[in-house]
Protein backbone atom coordinates (compact mmCIF):
# COMPACT_ATOMS: atom_id res chain seq x y z
CA UNK A 1 0.00 0.00 0.00
CA UNK A 2 1.58 3.90 -0.55
CA UNK A 3 1.12 6.43 1.56
CA UNK A 4 0.90 10.33 -0.04
CA UNK A 5 2.60 12.46 2.18
CA UNK A 6 2.10 15.91 0.04
CA UNK A 7 -0.34 18.63 1.82
CA UNK A 8 -3.38 18.09 -0.34
CA UNK A 9 -3.16 14.45 0.92
CA UNK A 10 -3.21 15.13 4.07
CA UNK A 11 -6.78 17.60 3.69
CA UNK A 12 -8.19 14.84 1.73
CA UNK A 13 -7.33 12.47 4.31
CA UNK A 14 -8.77 14.39 6.99
CA UNK A 15 -11.79 15.54 4.94
CA UNK A 16 -12.24 11.46 4.22
CA UNK A 17 -12.08 10.64 7.93
CA UNK A 18 -14.39 14.01 9.36
CA UNK A 19 -17.08 12.15 6.89
CA UNK A 20 -16.71 8.98 8.52
CA UNK A 21 -16.39 10.50 11.87
CA UNK A 22 -19.70 12.53 11.57
CA UNK A 23 -21.70 9.22 9.81
CA UNK A 24 -20.64 7.04 12.27
CA UNK A 25 -21.32 9.51 15.21
CA UNK A 26 -24.92 10.22 14.15
CA UNK A 27 -25.80 6.26 13.51
CA UNK A 28 -24.70 5.72 17.35
CA UNK A 29 -26.44 8.77 18.51
CA UNK A 30 -29.78 7.25 15.92
CA UNK A 31 -29.38 4.58 18.74
CA UNK A 32 -28.66 6.02 21.79
CA UNK A 33 -31.44 8.07 21.43
CA UNK A 34 -33.58 5.60 21.52
CA UNK A 35 -32.09 3.68 24.52
CA UNK A 36 -31.91 7.04 26.60
CA UNK A 37 -35.76 7.78 25.47
CA UNK A 38 -36.89 4.32 26.60
CA UNK A 39 -35.11 4.93 30.43
CA UNK A 40 -36.27 8.49 31.04
CA UNK A 41 -39.42 9.64 32.47
CA UNK A 42 -39.53 13.40 30.59
CA UNK A 43 -37.29 14.36 27.78
CA UNK A 44 -38.21 17.63 25.80
CA UNK A 45 -35.53 19.99 24.13
CA UNK A 46 -32.68 18.84 26.73
CA UNK A 47 -29.59 17.44 25.99
CA UNK A 48 -30.31 14.34 28.59
CA UNK A 49 -33.83 13.74 30.33
CA UNK A 50 -34.93 15.13 33.22
CA UNK A 51 -35.01 11.70 35.20
CA UNK A 52 -34.65 8.13 34.85
CA UNK A 53 -36.78 5.28 35.62
CA UNK A 54 -37.46 1.74 34.27
CA UNK A 55 -40.83 1.28 34.13
CA UNK A 56 -41.43 1.76 30.53
CA UNK A 57 -40.07 -1.59 30.16
CA UNK A 58 -42.76 -3.10 32.55
CA UNK A 59 -45.64 -1.06 30.76
CA UNK A 60 -44.49 -2.14 26.95
CA UNK A 61 -44.39 -5.57 27.85
CA UNK A 62 -47.89 -5.59 29.08
CA UNK A 63 -49.17 -3.05 27.32
CA UNK A 64 -47.55 -4.24 23.58
CA UNK A 65 -47.79 -8.39 25.13
CA UNK A 66 -44.29 -8.45 24.49
CA UNK A 67 -44.13 -12.15 25.96
CA UNK A 68 -46.05 -13.69 23.38
CA UNK A 69 -44.55 -11.49 20.34
CA UNK A 70 -41.13 -12.25 20.98
CA UNK A 71 -42.36 -15.95 21.03
CA UNK A 72 -44.20 -15.50 18.30
CA UNK A 73 -41.16 -14.02 16.45
CA UNK A 74 -38.53 -16.32 17.56
CA UNK A 75 -40.92 -19.52 16.85
CA UNK A 76 -41.30 -17.89 12.83
CA UNK A 77 -37.94 -17.38 12.95
CA UNK A 78 -36.84 -20.98 13.95
CA UNK A 79 -39.12 -22.59 11.63
CA UNK A 80 -37.90 -20.22 8.32
CA UNK A 81 -34.24 -21.51 9.55
CA UNK A 82 -34.56 -24.95 9.69
CA UNK A 83 -36.53 -25.35 6.72
CA UNK A 84 -34.26 -23.11 4.82
CA UNK A 85 -31.32 -24.46 6.25
CA UNK A 86 -32.22 -28.28 5.33
CA UNK A 87 -33.56 -27.42 1.86
CA UNK A 88 -30.76 -24.61 0.67
CA UNK A 89 -27.95 -26.82 1.92
CA UNK A 90 -29.37 -29.74 -0.04
CA UNK A 91 -29.96 -27.39 -3.08
CA UNK A 92 -26.39 -25.78 -2.66
CA UNK A 93 -24.87 -29.35 -2.76
CA UNK A 94 -26.28 -30.10 -6.04
CA UNK A 95 -25.78 -26.95 -7.57
CA UNK A 96 -22.29 -26.80 -6.51
CA UNK A 97 -20.99 -30.55 -7.03
CA UNK A 98 -23.32 -30.98 -10.63
CA UNK A 99 -23.55 -29.43 -14.00
CA UNK A 100 -26.90 -30.37 -15.48
CA UNK A 101 -29.01 -28.80 -18.09
CA UNK A 102 -31.01 -25.78 -17.24
CA UNK A 103 -28.68 -25.14 -14.42
CA UNK A 104 -28.24 -21.56 -15.05
CA UNK A 105 -32.27 -20.89 -14.93
CA UNK A 106 -32.21 -22.50 -11.90
CA UNK A 107 -29.92 -20.12 -10.16
CA UNK A 108 -31.12 -17.28 -12.20
CA UNK A 109 -34.33 -18.17 -10.16
CA UNK A 110 -32.16 -18.12 -6.81
CA UNK A 111 -30.89 -15.24 -7.89
CA UNK A 112 -34.02 -13.27 -8.76
CA UNK A 113 -35.71 -12.71 -5.58
CA UNK A 114 -32.68 -10.76 -3.60
CA UNK A 115 -33.01 -8.50 -6.90
CA UNK A 116 -36.90 -7.41 -6.96
CA UNK A 117 -38.60 -5.41 -4.43
CA UNK A 118 -40.54 -7.84 -1.81
CA UNK A 119 -43.46 -5.89 -2.16
CA UNK A 120 -43.48 -6.98 -5.79
CA UNK A 121 -43.43 -11.01 -5.27
CA UNK A 122 -45.14 -10.75 -1.59
CA UNK A 123 -48.64 -8.60 -2.90
CA UNK A 124 -49.54 -11.51 -5.66
CA UNK A 125 -47.95 -14.55 -2.69
CA UNK A 126 -49.53 -12.67 0.02
CA UNK A 127 -52.69 -12.14 -2.07
CA UNK A 128 -52.61 -16.40 -3.17
CA UNK A 129 -51.74 -17.29 0.95
CA UNK A 130 -54.94 -15.17 2.03
CA UNK A 131 -56.95 -17.14 -0.82
CA UNK A 132 -55.68 -20.52 0.34
CA UNK A 133 -56.55 -19.96 4.18
CA UNK A 134 -52.82 -18.92 5.08
CA UNK A 135 -53.70 -15.52 5.87
CA UNK A 136 -52.77 -14.56 9.47
CA UNK A 137 -51.64 -17.67 10.39
CA UNK A 138 -47.91 -18.91 11.92
CA UNK A 139 -47.26 -20.87 8.22
CA UNK A 140 -48.55 -18.48 6.39
CA UNK A 141 -45.57 -16.07 7.94
CA UNK A 142 -43.39 -18.89 7.65
CA UNK A 143 -43.84 -19.67 3.89
CA UNK A 144 -43.85 -15.56 3.11
CA UNK A 145 -40.49 -15.76 4.74
CA UNK A 146 -39.00 -18.77 2.91
CA UNK A 147 -38.87 -16.80 -0.44
CA UNK A 148 -36.24 -14.41 0.01
CA UNK A 149 -34.56 -16.94 2.58
CA UNK A 150 -33.94 -20.35 0.88
CA UNK A 151 -31.99 -18.47 -2.51
CA UNK A 152 -29.90 -16.76 0.55
CA UNK A 153 -28.84 -19.77 1.80
CA UNK A 154 -28.07 -21.57 -1.49
CA UNK A 155 -26.19 -18.73 -2.55
CA UNK A 156 -24.26 -18.54 0.73
CA UNK A 157 -23.67 -22.36 0.72
CA UNK A 158 -22.62 -22.38 -2.67
CA UNK A 159 -19.30 -21.30 -2.31
CA UNK A 160 -18.81 -23.09 0.79
CA UNK A 161 -19.24 -26.63 -0.74
CA UNK A 162 -17.36 -25.76 -3.49
CA UNK A 163 -14.17 -25.34 -1.61
CA UNK A 164 -14.70 -28.69 -0.25
CA UNK A 165 -12.43 -31.35 -2.31
CA UNK A 166 -14.42 -33.60 -3.83
CA UNK A 167 -11.29 -35.97 -3.59
CA UNK A 168 -12.21 -35.99 0.34
CA UNK A 169 -15.68 -37.42 -0.25
CA UNK A 170 -14.23 -40.18 -2.97
CA UNK A 171 -11.86 -41.13 -0.30
CA UNK A 172 -14.85 -41.79 2.28
CA UNK A 173 -16.86 -43.39 0.04
CA UNK A 174 -13.07 -45.87 -0.84
CA UNK A 175 -13.20 -46.72 3.03
CA UNK A 176 -16.41 -48.22 2.51
CA UNK A 177 -18.88 -45.18 3.82
CA UNK A 178 -22.66 -44.95 3.03
CA UNK A 179 -24.22 -41.74 1.83
CA UNK A 180 -25.76 -41.27 5.49
CA UNK A 181 -22.58 -41.72 7.30
CA UNK A 182 -20.63 -39.75 4.28
CA UNK A 183 -23.25 -37.04 4.83
CA UNK A 184 -23.07 -37.15 8.94
CA UNK A 185 -19.06 -37.82 9.66
CA UNK A 186 -17.61 -36.21 6.73
CA UNK A 187 -19.73 -33.03 4.61
CA UNK A 188 -21.71 -32.22 7.95
CA UNK A 189 -18.62 -31.28 10.25
CA UNK A 190 -16.82 -29.45 6.99
CA UNK A 191 -19.89 -27.42 6.64
CA UNK A 192 -20.42 -26.56 9.92
CA UNK A 193 -18.94 -23.08 10.32
CA UNK A 194 -20.54 -22.16 6.79
CA UNK A 195 -23.67 -23.66 7.97
CA UNK A 196 -23.63 -21.69 10.83
CA UNK A 197 -22.85 -18.24 9.56
CA UNK A 198 -25.88 -18.98 7.08
CA UNK A 199 -28.33 -19.75 9.24
CA UNK A 200 -27.64 -17.15 11.90
CA UNK A 201 -27.44 -14.29 9.35
CA UNK A 202 -30.87 -16.01 7.96
CA UNK A 203 -32.03 -15.37 11.72
CA UNK A 204 -31.18 -12.04 11.48
CA UNK A 205 -32.90 -11.28 8.74
CA UNK A 206 -36.21 -12.66 9.30
CA UNK A 207 -36.20 -11.54 13.09
CA UNK A 208 -35.69 -7.96 10.70
CA UNK A 209 -37.92 -8.60 7.87
CA UNK A 210 -40.73 -6.43 7.37
CA UNK A 211 -42.39 -5.80 4.47
CA UNK A 212 -43.06 -9.77 3.58
CA UNK A 213 -43.92 -10.36 7.71
CA UNK A 214 -46.44 -7.34 7.36
CA UNK A 215 -48.15 -8.47 4.22
CA UNK A 216 -49.64 -11.70 5.88
CA UNK A 217 -49.01 -11.01 9.95
CA UNK A 218 -52.82 -11.38 11.72
CA UNK A 219 -53.37 -10.18 15.46
CA UNK A 220 -51.74 -13.33 16.48
CA UNK A 221 -48.50 -13.66 14.56
CA UNK A 222 -47.15 -9.78 14.44
CA UNK A 223 -43.68 -10.20 14.88
CA UNK A 224 -41.88 -7.88 16.87
CA UNK A 225 -40.53 -5.80 13.83
CA UNK A 226 -44.30 -5.53 12.47
CA UNK A 227 -45.35 -4.67 15.88
CA UNK A 228 -43.25 -1.89 16.10
CA UNK A 229 -44.25 -0.57 12.92
CA UNK A 230 -47.70 -0.33 14.28
CA UNK A 231 -46.56 1.40 17.56
CA UNK A 232 -44.71 4.12 15.70
CA UNK A 233 -47.29 4.21 13.20
CA UNK A 234 -50.00 5.09 16.02
CA UNK A 235 -47.56 7.18 17.66
CA UNK A 236 -49.57 10.05 20.34
CA UNK A 237 -51.79 7.01 21.40
CA UNK A 238 -48.70 5.76 23.75
CA UNK A 239 -46.25 7.01 25.41
CA UNK A 240 -42.88 7.45 23.23
CA UNK A 241 -40.64 5.94 25.62
CA UNK A 242 -43.00 2.53 26.04
CA UNK A 243 -42.83 2.86 22.17
CA UNK A 244 -38.64 3.02 22.20
CA UNK A 245 -38.80 0.11 25.25
CA UNK A 246 -40.09 -2.19 22.62
CA UNK A 247 -37.52 -0.81 20.21
CA UNK A 248 -34.82 -1.48 22.52
CA UNK A 249 -36.36 -5.10 23.34
CA UNK A 250 -36.41 -5.31 19.23
CA UNK A 251 -32.89 -4.50 19.22
CA UNK A 252 -30.85 -6.74 21.25
CA UNK A 253 -33.25 -9.79 20.11
CA UNK A 254 -31.35 -9.03 16.59
CA UNK A 255 -28.39 -8.07 18.06
CA UNK A 256 -27.91 -10.91 19.74
CA UNK A 257 -27.85 -13.12 16.80
CA UNK A 258 -25.38 -10.81 14.67
CA UNK A 259 -22.99 -10.68 17.47
CA UNK A 260 -22.67 -15.04 17.18
CA UNK A 261 -23.14 -14.57 13.80
CA UNK A 262 -20.05 -12.16 13.29
CA UNK A 263 -17.56 -15.27 15.22
CA UNK A 264 -18.35 -16.53 11.52
CA UNK A 265 -18.35 -13.96 9.01
CA UNK A 266 -16.61 -10.73 8.95
CA UNK A 267 -19.40 -7.93 8.51
CA UNK A 268 -18.21 -6.86 5.01
CA UNK A 269 -19.32 -10.47 4.07
CA UNK A 270 -22.98 -10.18 5.22
CA UNK A 271 -23.29 -8.02 2.29
CA UNK A 272 -21.11 -9.18 0.08
CA UNK A 273 -21.03 -12.92 -0.14
CA UNK A 274 -24.07 -13.62 -1.24
CA UNK A 275 -24.18 -10.65 -3.78
CA UNK A 276 -21.84 -11.38 -5.32
CA UNK A 277 -22.46 -14.12 -8.30
CA UNK B 1 -17.58 -26.26 -10.52
CA UNK B 2 -16.76 -29.06 -12.38
CA UNK B 3 -18.07 -32.13 -11.33
CA UNK B 4 -15.61 -34.88 -10.44
CA UNK B 5 -14.78 -37.36 -12.93
CA UNK B 6 -13.80 -40.34 -10.46
CA UNK B 7 -17.35 -39.97 -8.70
CA UNK B 8 -19.49 -39.29 -11.69
CA UNK B 9 -18.03 -42.88 -12.85
CA UNK B 10 -18.85 -44.52 -9.72
CA UNK B 11 -22.59 -43.46 -9.69
CA UNK B 12 -22.45 -44.28 -13.30
CA UNK B 13 -21.38 -47.87 -12.42
CA UNK B 14 -23.88 -47.97 -9.48
CA UNK B 15 -26.61 -47.43 -11.60
CA UNK B 16 -25.38 -49.63 -14.39
CA UNK B 17 -25.48 -52.56 -11.64
CA UNK B 18 -29.10 -51.65 -10.64
CA UNK B 19 -30.45 -51.56 -14.23
CA UNK B 20 -29.18 -55.26 -14.56
CA UNK B 21 -27.83 -53.77 -18.02
CA UNK B 22 -24.44 -54.73 -17.83
CA UNK B 23 -24.78 -56.47 -21.16
CA UNK B 24 -27.05 -54.47 -22.69
CA UNK B 25 -24.92 -51.51 -23.08
CA UNK B 26 -25.15 -48.12 -21.90
CA UNK B 27 -28.14 -47.63 -19.59
CA UNK B 28 -30.33 -44.61 -19.40
CA UNK B 29 -29.57 -44.37 -16.20
CA UNK B 30 -26.06 -43.88 -17.10
CA UNK B 31 -27.00 -41.51 -19.82
CA UNK B 32 -28.26 -39.25 -17.53
CA UNK B 33 -25.30 -39.60 -15.08
CA UNK B 34 -22.78 -38.60 -18.27
CA UNK B 35 -25.11 -35.23 -18.59
CA UNK B 36 -25.05 -34.69 -14.90
CA UNK B 37 -28.26 -35.89 -13.66
CA UNK B 38 -28.07 -38.39 -10.79
CA UNK B 39 -28.86 -39.24 -7.21
CA UNK B 40 -27.21 -35.82 -6.28
CA UNK B 41 -28.56 -33.80 -8.76
CA UNK B 42 -32.42 -34.68 -7.59
CA UNK B 43 -31.22 -33.10 -4.32
CA UNK B 44 -31.92 -29.92 -6.33
CA UNK B 45 -35.60 -30.86 -6.71
CA UNK B 46 -36.60 -29.40 -3.06
CA UNK B 47 -35.61 -26.10 -3.63
CA UNK B 48 -36.87 -25.92 -7.07
CA UNK B 49 -40.18 -27.17 -5.59
CA UNK B 50 -40.53 -24.34 -3.12
CA UNK B 51 -39.11 -21.97 -5.30
CA UNK B 52 -41.96 -23.17 -8.16
CA UNK B 53 -44.91 -23.09 -5.39
CA UNK B 54 -44.32 -20.39 -3.80
CA UNK B 55 -42.31 -17.48 -6.06
CA UNK B 56 -42.73 -18.60 -9.51
CA UNK B 57 -46.53 -19.79 -9.70
CA UNK B 58 -47.61 -16.67 -7.19
CA UNK B 59 -45.77 -14.42 -9.75
CA UNK B 60 -47.11 -16.32 -12.69
CA UNK B 61 -50.53 -15.77 -10.69
CA UNK B 62 -50.94 -12.61 -9.91
CA UNK B 63 -49.88 -11.72 -13.49
CA UNK B 64 -52.76 -13.30 -14.81
CA UNK B 65 -54.71 -11.51 -11.60
CA UNK B 66 -53.94 -7.95 -12.78
CA UNK B 67 -54.68 -9.07 -16.18
CA UNK B 68 -58.10 -9.71 -15.38
CA UNK B 69 -59.61 -6.92 -13.83
CA UNK B 70 -63.49 -6.96 -12.76
CA UNK B 71 -64.65 -4.70 -15.75
CA UNK B 72 -63.30 -3.21 -18.93
CA UNK B 73 -60.75 -4.81 -20.99
CA UNK B 74 -57.66 -7.02 -20.09
CA UNK B 75 -55.05 -3.99 -19.45
CA UNK B 76 -58.10 -2.20 -17.53
CA UNK B 77 -56.28 -2.00 -14.44
CA UNK B 78 -52.79 -1.05 -15.95
CA UNK B 79 -54.92 1.63 -17.57
CA UNK B 80 -56.28 2.74 -14.43
CA UNK B 81 -52.68 3.30 -12.69
CA UNK B 82 -51.30 5.22 -15.86
CA UNK B 83 -54.54 7.22 -16.37
CA UNK B 84 -54.81 8.49 -12.84
CA UNK B 85 -51.92 11.19 -12.22
CA UNK B 86 -52.38 10.98 -8.02
CA UNK B 87 -50.79 6.70 -8.33
CA UNK B 88 -49.04 7.11 -11.57
CA UNK B 89 -46.77 10.17 -10.12
CA UNK B 90 -45.67 7.58 -7.22
CA UNK B 91 -42.93 6.24 -10.08
CA UNK B 92 -41.45 9.46 -10.28
CA UNK B 93 -41.76 9.92 -6.15
CA UNK B 94 -40.01 7.20 -5.85
CA UNK B 95 -37.12 7.49 -8.32
CA UNK B 96 -36.71 10.98 -7.02
CA UNK B 97 -36.11 9.45 -4.00
CA UNK B 98 -33.72 6.59 -4.53
CA UNK B 99 -31.72 7.32 -7.69
CA UNK B 100 -29.91 10.97 -5.65
CA UNK B 101 -29.75 8.37 -2.54
CA UNK B 102 -28.05 5.76 -4.12
CA UNK B 103 -25.85 8.33 -5.68
CA UNK B 104 -24.94 9.91 -3.01
CA UNK B 105 -24.22 6.94 -0.87
CA UNK B 106 -22.15 5.70 -3.84
CA UNK B 107 -19.85 8.98 -4.19
CA UNK B 108 -19.49 8.57 -0.14
CA UNK B 109 -18.76 5.01 -0.43
CA UNK B 110 -15.58 5.22 -2.79
CA UNK B 111 -13.53 7.50 -1.39
CA UNK B 112 -14.08 6.58 1.90
CA UNK B 113 -13.41 2.73 1.06
CA UNK B 114 -10.36 3.94 -0.39
CA UNK B 115 -8.86 5.18 2.88
CA UNK B 116 -10.15 2.51 5.31
CA UNK B 117 -8.70 -0.37 2.87
CA UNK B 118 -5.33 1.28 4.30
CA UNK B 119 -6.67 0.85 7.85
CA UNK B 120 -5.47 -2.53 9.76
CA UNK B 121 -7.82 -2.45 12.24
CA UNK B 122 -11.36 -2.41 10.02
CA UNK B 123 -13.32 -4.58 12.44
CA UNK B 124 -14.75 -1.80 14.93
CA UNK B 125 -15.66 0.13 11.59
CA UNK B 126 -17.46 -2.16 9.78
CA UNK B 127 -19.25 -3.81 12.70
CA UNK B 128 -20.30 -0.22 13.97
CA UNK B 129 -21.71 0.08 10.16
CA UNK B 130 -23.28 -3.39 9.67
CA UNK B 131 -25.33 -2.42 12.85
CA UNK B 132 -28.26 0.08 10.73
CA UNK B 133 -28.36 -2.88 8.19
CA UNK B 134 -29.26 -5.59 10.60
CA UNK B 135 -31.95 -3.40 12.83
CA UNK B 136 -33.92 -2.58 9.58
CA UNK B 137 -35.45 0.47 8.47
CA UNK B 138 -38.62 0.40 11.31
CA UNK B 139 -36.17 0.82 14.11
CA UNK B 140 -33.96 3.25 12.44
CA UNK B 141 -37.10 5.36 11.45
CA UNK B 142 -37.87 5.12 15.10
CA UNK B 143 -34.78 6.22 16.29
CA UNK B 144 -34.70 9.13 13.40
CA UNK B 145 -38.07 10.61 14.80
CA UNK B 146 -36.37 11.12 17.98
CA UNK B 147 -32.93 12.49 16.94
CA UNK B 148 -34.03 14.88 13.78
CA UNK B 149 -37.04 16.07 15.61
CA UNK B 150 -37.72 19.76 16.61
CA UNK B 151 -36.13 19.29 19.93
CA UNK B 152 -33.73 16.02 18.96
CA UNK B 153 -30.21 16.10 19.23
CA UNK B 154 -29.65 16.97 15.43
CA UNK B 155 -31.58 20.73 16.07
CA UNK B 156 -30.13 21.06 19.56
CA UNK B 157 -26.47 20.29 18.31
CA UNK B 158 -26.73 23.04 15.07
CA UNK B 159 -28.61 25.41 17.26
CA UNK B 160 -26.15 25.48 19.95
CA UNK B 161 -22.92 25.58 17.72
CA UNK B 162 -24.59 28.84 16.54
CA UNK B 163 -25.42 27.58 12.63
CA UNK B 164 -29.55 27.42 12.79
CA UNK B 165 -31.64 29.81 14.59
CA UNK B 166 -34.44 27.57 14.65
CA UNK B 167 -34.73 24.07 14.36
CA UNK B 168 -35.58 22.99 10.68
CA UNK B 169 -38.03 20.36 9.91
CA UNK B 170 -36.36 17.16 9.03
CA UNK B 171 -39.79 14.48 9.82
CA UNK B 172 -42.71 14.47 8.13
CA UNK B 173 -40.87 15.12 4.84
CA UNK B 174 -38.64 14.07 2.00
CA UNK B 175 -35.47 14.43 4.33
CA UNK B 176 -36.69 12.14 6.95
CA UNK B 177 -36.91 9.58 4.42
CA UNK B 178 -33.56 10.56 2.32
CA UNK B 179 -31.90 10.71 5.68
CA UNK B 180 -33.22 6.90 6.67
CA UNK B 181 -32.01 5.58 3.09
CA UNK B 182 -28.29 7.55 3.70
CA UNK B 183 -28.23 5.52 7.54
CA UNK B 184 -29.31 2.43 5.83
CA UNK B 185 -27.80 2.25 2.41
CA UNK B 186 -24.17 4.48 2.81
CA UNK B 187 -23.08 1.55 5.08
CA UNK B 188 -24.33 -1.25 2.72
CA UNK B 189 -22.81 0.26 -0.48
CA UNK B 190 -19.65 0.76 1.49
CA UNK B 191 -19.27 -2.23 2.55
CA UNK B 192 -19.79 -3.91 -0.96
CA UNK B 193 -17.64 -1.06 -2.34
CA UNK B 194 -15.00 -2.28 0.70
CA UNK B 195 -15.17 -5.58 -0.79
CA UNK B 196 -14.49 -5.07 -4.28
CA UNK B 197 -11.46 -2.40 -3.45
CA UNK B 198 -9.72 -5.08 -1.46
CA UNK B 199 -10.03 -7.53 -3.84
CA UNK B 200 -7.81 -5.61 -6.48
CA UNK B 201 -4.44 -6.67 -6.31
CA UNK B 202 -1.88 -3.52 -4.54
CA UNK B 203 0.60 -4.81 -7.21
CA UNK B 204 -1.16 -3.21 -9.66
CA UNK B 205 -0.97 0.18 -8.23
CA UNK B 206 2.87 -0.07 -7.17
CA UNK B 207 3.07 -0.68 -11.06
CA UNK B 208 1.88 2.78 -11.36
CA UNK B 209 3.16 4.45 -8.59
CA UNK B 210 6.57 3.24 -10.32
CA UNK B 211 6.07 4.27 -13.88
CA UNK B 212 5.49 8.06 -12.27
CA UNK B 213 1.47 8.16 -11.80
CA UNK B 214 0.41 10.28 -8.72
CA UNK B 215 -2.50 9.44 -6.80
CA UNK B 216 -5.12 11.48 -8.47
CA UNK B 217 -3.76 9.69 -12.04
CA UNK B 218 -3.86 6.20 -10.38
CA UNK B 219 -7.29 6.04 -9.23
CA UNK B 220 -8.77 7.53 -12.52
CA UNK B 221 -6.74 5.43 -14.78
CA UNK B 222 -5.99 2.87 -12.58
CA UNK B 223 -8.78 1.87 -9.83
CA UNK B 224 -11.49 3.23 -11.40
CA UNK B 225 -11.50 1.33 -14.78
CA UNK B 226 -10.96 -1.89 -12.69
CA UNK B 227 -13.70 -1.04 -9.90
CA UNK B 228 -16.59 0.16 -12.86
CA UNK B 229 -18.20 -3.57 -13.02
CA UNK B 230 -18.25 -3.77 -9.11
CA UNK B 231 -19.47 -0.35 -8.54
CA UNK B 232 -22.09 -0.92 -11.27
CA UNK B 233 -23.40 -4.12 -9.15
CA UNK B 234 -23.28 -1.71 -6.25
CA UNK B 235 -25.09 0.69 -7.95
CA UNK B 236 -27.87 -2.13 -8.60
CA UNK B 237 -28.03 -3.97 -5.17
CA UNK B 238 -28.23 -0.07 -3.85
CA UNK B 239 -30.89 0.89 -5.52
CA UNK B 240 -33.21 -2.09 -5.37
CA UNK B 241 -32.84 -1.37 -1.42
CA UNK B 242 -33.52 2.75 -1.91
CA UNK B 243 -36.27 1.72 -4.50
CA UNK B 244 -38.11 -0.41 -2.15
CA UNK B 245 -38.22 2.03 0.70
CA UNK B 246 -41.82 1.45 2.44
CA UNK B 247 -41.79 1.83 6.19
CA UNK B 248 -39.63 4.93 6.50
CA UNK B 249 -41.68 6.49 3.93
CA UNK B 250 -44.65 6.02 5.97
CA UNK B 251 -43.18 6.92 9.47
CA UNK B 252 -40.64 9.34 8.51
CA UNK B 253 -41.96 11.12 5.10
CA UNK B 254 -45.21 12.18 4.13
CA UNK B 255 -46.97 9.37 3.11
CA UNK B 256 -49.91 11.31 1.02
CA UNK B 257 -47.73 13.85 -0.01
CA UNK B 258 -44.02 14.11 -1.63
CA UNK B 259 -43.05 11.01 -0.02
CA UNK B 260 -46.48 8.73 -1.25
CA UNK B 261 -43.96 5.90 -2.91
CA UNK B 262 -45.07 3.19 -5.56
CA UNK B 263 -44.93 0.88 -2.87
CA UNK B 264 -47.30 2.89 -0.55
CA UNK B 265 -49.57 2.50 -3.51
CA UNK B 266 -49.43 -0.92 -4.09
CA UNK B 267 -50.02 -1.58 -0.60
CA UNK B 268 -52.91 0.31 -0.39
CA UNK B 269 -55.23 -0.52 -3.21
CA UNK B 270 -54.18 -4.51 -2.51
CA UNK B 271 -55.16 -4.41 1.33
CA UNK B 272 -57.21 -1.21 2.24
CA UNK B 273 -59.06 -1.13 -0.70
CA UNK B 274 -59.03 -4.91 -0.93
CA UNK B 275 -58.34 -4.72 -4.67
CA UNK B 276 -55.88 -7.70 -5.19
CA UNK B 277 -55.69 -7.18 -8.82
CA UNK B 278 -54.99 -3.85 -9.14
CA UNK B 279 -52.06 -3.95 -6.07
CA UNK B 280 -50.49 -6.85 -8.31
CA UNK B 281 -50.60 -5.00 -11.15
CA UNK B 282 -48.81 -1.97 -9.31
CA UNK B 283 -46.50 -4.16 -8.05
CA UNK B 284 -46.05 -5.64 -11.30
CA UNK B 285 -45.08 -2.30 -12.48
CA UNK B 286 -42.99 -1.28 -9.66
CA UNK B 287 -40.68 -4.41 -10.42
CA UNK B 288 -40.88 -3.70 -14.18
CA UNK B 289 -39.58 -0.14 -13.41
CA UNK B 290 -37.03 -1.35 -11.01
CA UNK B 291 -35.82 -3.68 -13.70
CA UNK B 292 -35.61 -1.64 -16.38
CA UNK B 293 -33.18 0.55 -14.37
CA UNK B 294 -31.03 -2.19 -13.08
CA UNK B 295 -30.43 -3.40 -16.96
CA UNK B 296 -29.77 -0.01 -17.83
CA UNK B 297 -26.63 0.06 -15.88
CA UNK B 298 -26.22 -3.49 -16.34
CA UNK B 299 -25.59 -2.97 -20.38
CA UNK B 300 -23.55 0.07 -19.48
CA UNK B 301 -21.45 -1.88 -17.54
CA UNK B 302 -20.45 -4.31 -20.43
CA UNK B 303 -19.25 -1.51 -22.10
CA UNK B 304 -16.35 -1.09 -19.42
CA UNK B 305 -13.47 -3.54 -19.23
CA UNK B 306 -14.38 -6.38 -17.27
CA UNK B 307 -11.60 -8.76 -16.57
CA UNK B 308 -9.51 -10.05 -13.57
CA UNK B 309 -8.65 -7.65 -10.89
CA UNK B 310 -6.08 -10.03 -9.13
CA UNK B 311 -2.46 -9.50 -10.70
CA UNK B 312 -1.09 -13.24 -12.62
CA UNK B 313 1.76 -14.96 -10.91
CA UNK B 314 4.66 -15.57 -12.70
Amino acid sequence: MIRDQGLLSKIWRFAVWAVVGLFVLNLLAVIVVVIINSFSTRWLGTWLPAGWTTRWYFSAWKEFQLGSIVLVTFQIAFAVVLISGLIGVMTAYALARRDFPGKRAIILMFLLPLLIPPLTYGIPLATLLYKMGFGGTFWGAVLINLVPSVPFVVLVMIPFVEQIDPRIEAAARVFGAGTTSLFIRVLFPLLLPGMLAALLLVLVRTVAMFELTFLIAGPTTQTLVVSLYYAVFASGVRASQSIDAMAVVYMVTTLIWLVLALQFVSPTQIVARAKQQ
Amino acid sequence: MSAPGNERTGSERMGRERMGSREGGVSFRARLAARGIDGTTLLVLPGLLLMLLLFIYPFAYGIADSLSPAEGPWYANYAKFFGDPFQSRTIAATLWLALPVTLVNLALAVPIAFRVRLMKRQRLLTTILVLPITLGTVFVADGLLTFLGPRGWFNHTLIGLGILDSPVKLTNNYWGVFASLLITGFPFSFLLVLSYVTGIDPAIEHAAATLGAGPRRRFWHIFLPLLVPGLAVTFCLAFVQAYAVFPSAVLLGAPSGPTRVISIAAYQAAFEQSDHAYGTAIAIIMGGVELVIVAGVLALRSLFYSGPVAGTKG
